[in-house]
């Protein structure tokens, strides 16, 4: 079974989600921030994509983007690492990137990658919905793969209830109208969207994310939802001199 | 609509509502669709569409997209685009800051690839020296983005009797700076001596 929804099955809140861009900071790091947040706990780990033109990614990820990208990370090596992973570990996988990138790789090719390295899930934020469901719904469900919308605070409640039906796995809720990376409390403006969302009683579960990046931004998100995801935090916490070993703990003991 | 004012200008100037060319920059595209809008289904008109050659198409800095890209998805449209082979978008090069993107509207594209518009493109050098030459002509002082769309008349095959309308897209007041490098000889002269 996909192990994003078995993990759901198991587990109703608190979840965490923790993104991080594939060869960054340096290029076989990946493999080790997966394996360091696996022993840390964290429930789903979020792999980006490095893309040049990354149309919801704020400075942080972008940067973390462009230096993966000049590191010389591609698609193929990126499944190479998830494969290394599965040799060990079994913590779901979601791969969060952009359309262009699946299209050249080849959309069937891609998504038999996914299935044969043990990829759970997809983000991409670029994929309308109605060429989802003529052109990869069907591909999708073939495969086991799950994948997430996202909806955000400009979202009308029929485009949330319609995110809500083709999502698998969880609704991404984007907890503001912005980029990813913004720090900051939750406002009250954001806790009536969360309010409201809360209200319409989704069939999937929805996790938080877009400026999560704290104990407290964290807790609020786990409260309305499922759980959190957090991305730029992360990212920035693996600047500095420690070893990724010591970053990755100290970030996750600092979230929970 | 620039394509309704070319119709009521050229009614005036030649006693017909259609040219037979319409020439104009295509960066992304918006000056171009303006100006092909009301001409799209009339064949009788032949569209031309001018990308930035940059540098020289085959120079690495260029940004003549439907020569060098090919179909993708770029900023939420199926169209051609500057790619890699994983779909990283190339960051594209042209001396005018309107033509350097590495897109090009799917109408565009849908127009070139089905042969309704034929595509020129002009380098560096030769749309600062069509710039010059309208400007000394005419007392025009036009935008790079439209100079590169003058700088590929000569290149046309254009009868003697023909209509041709260029769509002047933008002013070269925001070029100054670049137009006096280009006669101070600070730049330009020798890119074009390197053009094929």
């Amino acid at each position: 079974m996909n192990r994003i929804k078995e993990l759901f099955k198991k587990k109703k809140k608190d979840i965490l989600n923790v993104y991080f861009t594939a060869g960054y900071p340096k290029l076989d790091d990946t493999v080790r921030i997966a394996t360091n947040l696996t022993h840390c706990g964290v429930d789903l780990i979020e792999l980006g994509m490095p893309y040049s033109d990354p149309l919801a990614d704020g400075f942080t990820i972008q940067q973390s983007s462009m230096k993966a990208l000049k590191n010389g990370m591609s698609l193929d090596l990126l499944f190479d690492q998830v494969k290394e992973f599965r040799k060990s570990h079994e913590t779901p996988i979601i791969l969060m990137g952009y359309l262009n990138q699946v299209i050249q790789y080849g959309q069937e090719k891609f998504l038999d990658k996914c299935v044969q390295i043990g990829i759970d899930g997809l983000i991409l934020p670029d994929l309308p919905m109605d060429i989802f469901q003529n052109e990869f719904k069907k591909d999708l469900e073939e495969r086991d793969i799950a994948f997430s919308f996202l909806i955000t605070p400009q979202t009308s409640d029929e485009r949330i209830l319609l995110a809500d039906q083709l999502s698998t796995g969880f609704v991404y809720v984007v907890s503001q109208s912005s980029i990813t990376g913004k720090t900051g409390d939750i406002s009250t403006t954001q806790q009536a969207y969360f309010d409201h969302i809360n209200k319409m009683n989704l069939s999937t579960p929805a996790l938080i994310g877009f400026g999560i990046h704290d104990k407290s931004t964290y807790e609020v998100a786990c409260s309305n939802s499922n759980g959190a995801i957090i991305g730029s935090a992360f990212i920035r916490a693996l600047d500095g001199e420690k070893t990724i070993n010591d970053k990755v703990k100290s970030f996750v003991h600092s979230i929970r | 609509m620039i394509s309704e004012e070319i119709q009521y200008q050229l009614m005036e100037k030649e006693d017909r509502e259609f040219p037979d060319y319409i020439v104009a920059c295509v960066g992304g595209g918006s000056n171009a669709a303006g100006a092909y809008y009301h001409y799209l289904n009339d064949e009788r008109v032949k569209l031309i569409a001018v990308e930035a050659a940059g540098l020289g198409i085959d120079s690495g800095e260029s940004a003549a997209t439907s020569i060098l890209g090919s179909p993708g998805i770029i900023h939420g449209s199926r169209t051609l685009l500057m790619q890699t082979e994983d779909g990283q978008i190339v960051e594209p090069y042209s001396i005018s800051a309107g033509l350097d993107y590495p897109g090009i509207g799917p109408m565009h594209a849908n127009l070139i690839k089905s042969g309704r518009a034929k595509v020129y493109s002009s380098t560096d050098g030769e749309a600062l020296e069509a710039a010059m030459f309208l400007s000394k002509k005419e007392g025009i002082i036009p935008a790079l983005e439209t100079a590169h769309a003058l700088g590929v008349l000569e290149k046309m095959d254009i009868k003697e009797e023909d209509v041709v309308v260029v769509n002047l897209s933008g002013r070269g007041d925001k070029d100054l700076e670049t137009y006096m490098n280009y006669m101070e000889g600070k730049i330009g002269h020798r890119i074009s001596d390197n053009q094929e």
